[in-house]
């Protein structure tokens, strides 16, 4: 029966004795044994093995999704049985991509698939809570004095009330609440801040609506109908490329992940994406095998070196210094050496290469100045053998009526030069600065007269920076690329990488050359391990240098890829109108958050230095003696930057003094009455009030200066080390209210807390920009105890805001000031970049050119309610607009009275009703182009007449309802809300409707740009892209420098990269990634810094700076660079946290030790493409330039 | 010839992104329970690294899976039958569950009732925290860690942890499903069984008596107590889901795309031939000859004959994993010097490849050059070997050649030029074949990845027919002796 072994014993098993044994129970069972005993085989049946079968046993599967935070936008299935939410596993049913690559199936990871536990864990908020000192004060105060608005006057306004409640923020003391109680506090709150210090005392907070869109908008909806500003958070977050609006006009537009399938050459640039997009990477894996070529710019080992095919690990913050050397080497080998003719053509027609220059003597040299213009806002090429000549598609052909037809990228019978070498004889030495080490670099450029302007090309300029020489040009020049000295040659980087020379000018050259061979399918990944430095826009700068100079931009498979935060509302336009009420009332009040944050936590009192600190070595003194604060202010009255609190008075009683409130107001800042608040913010009239954040967590994840935070904003206990500016206040909000399923350190400090459905109890909406579906959140379970949806929270805090305010406010004016906006004509403000403060020359302010807009915006303030609950009509009366496109939504409105109802009560009466969730993502889904191809197409027909281009054909006939979405994911349609060509299944690649239609950028030459003429880019230095390297702690604050090692530790770079076990902060406390990873906070440190400060894995460590201090354990591995470490964002100080040694209080979190720092040139505002939209441009909250001292502690740690 | 289906997956390690999403979901559905908090069905551990539990891979301690005795027969590495029935009751070689890891919880009720106070309250932790199911995810090692990594140990050539030389990959493991497992001939009471149908090794928890041989019976130590039941439970391969034609959790949500499914025919009569080969390095070649071609019409013919039906006949046609192994030759099994014959096969990780060449020029487009990074790289084959080939490099090194010329043979059709037949011929393919190869890998579609039959589920009383006489309702009802808590 058997054979033999080879050496020729019988086959069979160990023992007789055994067999014999084995062989008498074998009888007994029924199953059939194998004839040698060793297995037993049986057919499998209903019954045998029931326990497995009833655990797989379920009710139902319900669609839906994960909420806030996460780019994946992932369609799951939730499984319910006996009315209880089990377990979640993938949505596998996206749209197919087509026959010839991989599908989006099964998008998820391993947080979103532990999302269940949060359901009914016992970090579940169940029922509203406040904090027991505040509500026994307002519940004695509101029997006294009957009315709530009054009770809470009462309360606020007695300091040592208000003391005892901000003082005890964040030190337990919860009592649960009924919702009546918490939302009659939360209304009173509301109305008494209006009445008292104005509606723009108010903000919300809330992040990614892209990833929850009702959730989002329900909240937005209610702060913009009473005039209350939302606070950006692309920006704050640091998420924001700054670069993006500055080179491309642009806010973010990134390729779908499907697309990376498309590049043929892939670097993953400070991306982690295994850990961050781990959804996505199967493309980069995938595409790997028909031959992409994966490289790795990673300070550590990372997942994604462990995928790549080679690894450069650069110094944090390096970056930019590589990539300007892979520039030199492109620029040499591919434009000075020999032509690429397509990566000239592309750059003649889709950059600003060609365009002219100005240039200023200065001393005896000169510096470059501005774009040549032909009128304003028309600059100029020179036309091959006839001279300058202003090409169609610049800013002005955008808006002016003369320019109908022409604002397009067709050069006609324009033959613009490059370069002018060759072209003329003549040349001068110009100035450039270089920040390695502070100095200024002199090189030569071609040069020609025009008029009395000595003018060069931007082409020319890129050479003069990137130090590529050619013959007979003056100046200093690097003799090779073995030149370390200058810069910007390989050798000159690796000095400051430490990436081999030999590398760099490699990976530039299989770049450039791949690109060159498969038409411009070279894709760069970028990540925050690049985009979270304060010159992080320069690093990016040479990173998209790389991408504009090889014709790689606006092509499938090319071009950047940017995945940090974002998160893109693909039914941008009907999203917007619901969100910030446009329907009802316009402009809306939209502030960047970072100077928000910066100015009222008072993190602006603990700056050492002045604003020139970051000027170039060629600065014009403009910075000089101006704080950063300073700086903020002037941004805030020339209109720039909005700015909330905007006056020191309330804008309503501003409105009623006079018929004329806008004269009334230029007049007031004149005469020096009325006051910018910006001026001085720590004047208590000048505090924000009331903060709600929801679907976030501002002060355990995003809060940058965390410490600041508690204490100034706050009034509660902080571990800030460092010493203020003279007295600072503490405690400015009378009200901090947080929504939330879960506790975090925003719950914890929070004064009302509202327990919040979770996203597997709600409807929704979803969408991103990893993929190119909308699809659904739908409620697995009817929301527990007594949470709501965010949608249902603020319809009952609006209701009852609205029954106070018949009382208490009743219809009033209010005057919005509104910073000059980006796609509309206040960006024509600035002539040629040159800055006039009125304050300064004492001239007359011009609103909506020289200061904010003024805006009076009637506010019917009992009507709030019926407004949010209903389709508002300047929907239809003004239509949208979306990025300078008008929307044209009449039919749209009609089409939703028929699919939501019509309200018929009220003074919303007519209108299509908003009253559910449902309906609320009906219209959004009805109002936007990607969804309705009639809004597309309508959009297209008004991009054609001011382009003169076809455009039409591109919307498909199409309209996606809420329950297409319910059924499964459904694709998007190209619209003019975004730059990409979708049609026919196409993967979604940014800018090809740019490159493929020649519909302009939104800049200023309507064109991608390197060199920006504004007068403070010159004066950052930052005019081209430039090699900054990370800011030194030491010198701005006196931190030790990385290396040194004192009493409190080795002094480290400290970074804090997204984490493989959350997404920010949520799931750091989920048990099933506790249970999977550390259990609690670590920090990541290499073995040779672990051997310095004498510690072993696992063991606590302490980490001090300035700014606060953190406890956590130590994970040792040789992954990681020597003098770094790594705590991974977003760590909250809730889950396993002892005492620090230091402060003798709870450990902070990752936040503690970082605070915020404002690079000047994200201010300006009023220019081109430099004009501000919400979340498109806004100063960072960047953090990654910063220190830690790092020791080894006391191993008995206590609660 | 007898022959029987087996349901079998193979893994893609190169495409692994140690994402865990498959223990996740594993975990939720079917071990978010009393008893088995610690159990993990489904793992993912990082090599180097020590795997959960923690070295399980040192057979010398743990005794784990089979080994031949003098005479060349086969035997339990636990020790002969007798031995392990006469120490039923104290068995040294059981992992305790500090081996895997103590499960912990945080006082999260504190964050919502805690009194006020004079600071911000906590989650405490349970206990301190010292070890877990997953403790060295990602470290590359850890130089303090990885010196416990039982394949580390086994590598002749010296693998240096240092910042420059890191490098890491991720394991996946379920239940191996082996074709001779180990768990089933240790278990005193025949309480683990191997479904007839597809292979599927399960245990019959009315059976299991608590005995926890299998558990030190199993080298891969994913048979698991359950401490509030007293019973054996273990990794189902889904099959409530499998039946109805559906992948396994771990497959369905593994985000990476790495998981194939489908059915193998093996002749149950060959097995244990195959696992008693003396040369470690001849044990996949013999397991590989256990295994049938679904197309040979001599095994059609037989598997008809042995009641398998058409249309799974059709499957194990389709079933990318017999392609795998036999037709691309990319899959091996993990640790066959187990010899458990087991049915979750890997293929090993590719990457990083191009270090290893920078100074030849551009790699992508020179198969030579890629041959070359072969052999340096950052994950030294010694390594791989250990795992999946008891140490011979030669197969792992074809393996990885193959992979880094699909890459260079489709660089070329990617770009539009002409196809360089030459390369896949330097491994032994056709150029077709190669692009088979990588349609399967890289496309890689849901209805490629898994072609799972239905069951058949239909009553045919001859397939209960076994003659015994207790049989009521297909369960044996003995009396149930009382359990001990362990």
């Amino acid at each position: 029966m058997f054979g033999s072994t080879p050496n020729g014993d019988a086959l069979g098993m160990d023992g007789a004795v055994s067999e014999a044994l084995l062989r008498a129970g074998r009888y007994l069972r029924r199953a059939e044994t194998s004839a040698d005993l060793r297995a037993v085989y049986r057919v499998g049946g209903r019954d045998s093995d029931a326990f497995q079968r009833g655990q797989w046993s379920h009710d139902a599967v319900v669609r839906s999704t994960h909420g806030v935070n996460c780019t994946g936008s992932c369609s799951w299935k939730v499984y319910v049985k006996d009315g209880i939410i089990t377990w979640e596993e993938q949505q596998t049913d996206y749209p197919s991509t087509g026959p010839d690559r991989p599908e989006y199936e099964p998008r998820g990871c391993p947080r979103g698939a532990a999302f269940s536990w949060y359901t009914y864990s016992p970090t579940r908020v169940r029922y509203p809570y406040v904090r027991g000192v505040l509500l026994e004060m307002y519940r004695a105060a509101r029997a006294e004095l009957g009315d709530p608005v009054l009770a809470w006057e009462s309360v606020t306004g007695d300091p040592l009330k208000r003391r005892a409640y901000h003082h005890a923020r964040g030190k337990g003391g919860f009592v649960r609440a009924g919702w009546d109680e918490a939302v009659e506090m939360a209304a009173a709150a509301h109305v008494s801040i209006v009445k008292r210090f104005g509606p723009d005392r108010i903000a919300g907070f809330s992040p990614i609506p892209a990833m929850s869109m009702a959730s989002y908008a329900a909240g937005s909806r209610f702060f913009s109908l009473i005039g209350a500003a939302m606070l950006s958070f692309y920006d704050w977050y640091a998420d924001l490329p700054v670069a993006s609006p500055q080179v491309f006009g642009d806010q973010t537009d990134v390729p779908e992940s499907a697309d990376w399938w498309d590049a043929t050459y892939l670097l993953v640039w400070g991306s982690n994406v295994p850990v961050t997009r781990t959804p996505d990477a199967h493309w980069m894996v995938e595409a790997r095998y028909r031959g992409q070529k994966v490289v790795v710019v990673s300070p550590d080992y990372s997942d994604t070196v462990k995928l790549g095919d080679e690894w450069l690990p650069a110094q944090p913050g390096t970056d930019a210094a590589l990539a300007m050397s892979m520039g030199h080497v492109i620029l040499r080998e591919f434009y000075v050496n020999r032509q690429v003719p397509r990566f000239v053509e592309y750059a003649e027609r889709f950059t600003d290469l060609p365009f002219l220059v100005t240039l200023r003597a200065d001393g005896g040299s000169y510096v470059a100045d501005k774009f040549l213009t032909e009128e304003s806002f028309k600059p100029m090429v020179f036309d091959r053998g006839k001279g300058p000549v202003a090409p169609n598609g610049t800013l002005g052909f955008r808006f002016a009526e003369s320019g109908m037809g022409k604002w397009n990228l067709d050069l006609g019978d324009i033959d613009p030069l490059l370069t002018l070498y060759g072209e003329s004889a003549e040349t001068v030495e110009v100035r450039l600065p270089r920040f390695d080490v502070e100095g200024v670099l002199n090189r030569g450029v071609p040069v020609v007269r025009v008029g009395d302007q000595l003018v060069t090309t931007v082409f020319d300029l890129v050479l003069a920076q990137y130090g590529v020489g050619r013959a007979g040009l003056p100046g200093a020049w690097p003799e090779s690329y073995s030149d370390a000295a200058e810069p910007y040659t390989p050798a000159w980087q690796e000095s400051i990488t430490s990436v081999p020379a030999e590398k760099a000018i490699r990976v530039a050259r299989e770049f450039a050359r791949n690109a060159e061979q498969s038409g411009g399918r070279s894709m760069i990944i970028m990540g925050s391990g690049c985009n979270h430095w304060f010159h992080a826009d320069t690093i990016y700068r040479s990173f998209l240098a790389l991408l504009k100079l090889t014709g790689c931009q606006g092509v499938n498979g090319g071009g950047w890829a940017h995945y940090v935060g974002q998160e893109k509302v693909r039914p941008l336009t009907g999203w917007a109108q619901l969100a910030f009420g446009f329907d009802w009332a316009r402009p809306a009040r939209q502030q960047a958050a970072t100077p928000y944050w910066y100015l009222h936590t008072d993190q602006w009192r603990y700056d050492t230095f002045t604003a020139d600190t970051f000027a170039s070595p060629l600065a014009e003194q403009r910075f000089a003696g101006k704080s950063v604060a300073d700086l903020i202010a002037q941004s805030a009255r020339l209109g720039w930057m909005p700015s909330y609190p905007t006056f020191n008075r309330n804008p309503l009683d501003l409105a009623d003094e006079s018929a004329d409130p806008v004269a009334h107001v230029v007049a007031s800042l004149q005469d020096g009455s009325l006051r910018f608040a910006a001026d001085e913010p720590d004047a208590p009239e000048n505090w924000p009030r009331a903060l709600t954040v929801w679907r976030a967590n501002l002060l355990g994840s995003s809060g940058k200066g965390h410490e600041y935070f508690l204490r100034h904003l706050l009034g509660a206990d902080s571990a800030v080390r460092a010493e203020p500016d003279g007295d600072v206040p503490e405690g400015k909000l009378d009200l901090l209210m947080a929504l939330d399923f879960r506790m975090t350190s925003t719950t914890m400090f929070a004064d009302i807390v509202l327990p919040a459905a979770t996203w597997y109890e709600k409807h929704d909406l979803s969408s991103t920009d990893l993929h190119p579906y909308v699809h659904a959140f739908n409620p697995a379970i009817a929301p527990p105890w007594q949470t709501r949806t965010d949608f249902a929270a603020f319809t009952a805090i609006a209701k009852s805001f609205s029954v106070m305010a018949k009382t208490h406010l009743g219809v009033r004016k209010d005057i919005v000031a509104a910073p000059l906006m980006h796609d509309t004509p206040d960006e024509l403000a600035t002539v040629n970049g040159i800055v006039h403060d009125w304050r300064e020359d004492g001239s007359t302010p011009i609103p909506g050119v020289t200061m904010p807009r003024l805006v009076v915006v009637e506010r019917d303030y009992p009507a709030v309610a019926e407004r949010m609950a209903a389709l508002g009509p300047l929907v239809e009366r003004l239509g949208a607009m979306t990025k300078g496109v008008r929307f044209e939504l009449s039919k749209e409105v009609e089409y939703l009275r028929g699919r939501n109802g019509v309200v018929r009560e009220g003074s919303a009466r007519g209108r299509p009703s908003l009253a559910r969730d449902t309906d609320m993502c009906e219209a959004i889904l009805a109002l936007s182009g990607t969804t309705n191809g009639e809004v597309a197409a309508a959009g297209f027909a008004d991009l054609e007449r001011r382009t003169g281009v076809p455009l039409k054909d591109l919307a498909e006939h199409r309209r996606v309802t809420f329950a297409d979405t319910q059924q499964g994911p459904v694709s998007v349609g190209t619209s003019p809300e975004w730059s990409g060509i979708e049609k026919d299944g196409r993967r979604y690649s940014p800018f090809t409707l740019n490159v493929e239609r020649l519909k302009p950028w939104h800049t200023l030459t309507g064109r991608q740009h390197f060199f920006l003429d504004h007068d403070w880019m010159a004066e950052m230095g930052e005019q081209l892209p430039v090699y900054r390297p990370p800011l030194s702690m030491s010198k701005l604050f006196g931190e030790p420098a990385i290396g040194e090692q004192g009493e409190l530790g080795l002094a480290v770079r400290y970074l804090t990269p997204h984490s493989k076990w959350s997404i920010h902060s949520e799931y750091q406390d989920n048990l099933v990634m506790l249970t999977l990873s550390r259990g609690g906070p670590t920090i990541w440190m290499s073995p040779a810094d672990a051997a310095r400060i004498g510690v072993a894995d696992n063991e606590w460590v302490e980490a001090v700076n300035r700014n606060g201090v953190v406890v956590a354990r130590a994970t040792v591995s040789h992954r990681m660079p020597e003098g770094t470490v790594y705590l991974y964002h977003a760590q909250d100080r809730l889950i396993g946290v002892p005492k620090s040694e230091t402060s003798g209080k709870r450990g902070g979190t990752h936040n503690s030790l970082t605070r915020v720092l404002i690079k000047p040139s994200h201010l300006i505002g009023g220019y081109a493409q430099l004009s501000f939209a919400f979340n498109y441009l806004g100063p960072t909250g960047n953090q990654r330039d910063e220190v830690t001292t790092i020791r080894r502690r006391s191993q008995e740690v206590d609660y | 010839m007898r022959v029987l289906a087996q349901m079998a997956m193979v893994m893609n390690l190169d495409k692994c992104i140690g994402c865990h999403t498959c223990s996740v979901t594993c975990k939720q559905a079917w071990t978010n329970r009393g008893g088995v908090e610690y159990a993990w069905f489904n793992n993912v551990e990082t090599r180097p690294g020590q795997g959960y539990p923690r070295t399980y891979q040192d057979q010398q301690r743990w005794r784990g899976g089979w080994a031949l005795n003098r005479r060349g027969r086969l035997k339990l590495r636990s020790g002969g039958r007798l031995r392990r029935l006469l120490s039923l009751f104290s068995n040294p070689h059981l992992p305790k569950l500090s081996d895997y890891y103590e499960p912990w919880t945080y006082d999260y009720q504190n964050l919502i009732t805690a009194p006020a106070g004079d600071d911000l309250p906590t989650a405490k932790p349970t206990a301190p925290i010292v070890w877990s199911a997953n403790w060295d995810d990602s470290l590359g090692g850890g130089p303090e860690l990885a010196q416990h990594d039982p394949v580390l140990k086994t590598m002749s050539e010296r693998v240096r942890l240092e910042f420059e030389q890191a490098f890491m990959f991720y394991l996946p493991r379920i239940c191996e499903h082996c074709l001779n497992p180990s768990c089933v001939a240790a278990c005193p009471s025949g309480a683990i069984y191997k479904r007839t149908e597809d292979g599927i090794v399960l245990v019959d928890s009315d059976t299991c008596r608590s005995w926890r041989m299998c558990v030190s019976g199993c080298p891969y130590k994913k048979i698991f107590l359950n401490h509030q039941t007293g019973k054996a439970e273990k990794c189902t391969f889904c099959f409530p889901r499998i039946e109805l034609g559906m992948p396994t959790v771990c497959a369905q949500t593994c985000v990476g795309r790495l998981r194939y499914i489908g059915i193998v025919l093996y002749d149950p009569d060959r097995v244990l031939e195959a696992a008693s080969v003396r040369d470690e390095h001849s044990l996949i070649e013999a397991q590989k000859r256990v295994l049938l071609d679904p197309r040979d019409p001599s095994v059609v013919e037989a598997a008809l004959a042995s009641g398998i039906s058409e249309e799974w006949l059709e499957a194990a046609r389709r079933s990318p994993v017999y392609s795998l192994i036999f037709d691309y030759g990319l899959a091996l099994p993990l640790h066959p010097e187990y010899r458990t014959l087991p049915m979750v096969w890997y293929i090993p990780p590719l990457s990083p490849v191009v270090d290893a060449v920078r100074d030849t020029g551009f790699d992508g487009e020179d198969a030579e050059n890629l041959f070359a990074a072969v052999d340096s790289l950052r994950i030294p084959i010694g390594y791989l070997a250990s795992l999946f080939t008891a140490g011979d490099p030669a197969p792992v090194r074809d393996v990885l050649r193959k992979l880094a010329a699909m890459r260079a043979f489709m660089r070329d059709i990617t770009l539009g030029r002409e196809p360089d037949e030459s390369i896949p011929a330097s491994v032994g393919m056709t150029g077709e074949l190669m692009y088979d190869m990588y349609r399967l890998l890289a496309i890689a579609k849901a209805e490629d990845r898994y072609v799972i039959p239905h069951a058949h589920r239909e009553p045919t009383t001859e397939a209960f027919n076994d003659g015994c006489s207790v049989q009521d309702s297909g369960r044996v009802m003995l009396p149930m002796p009382k359990v001990r808590a362990s």
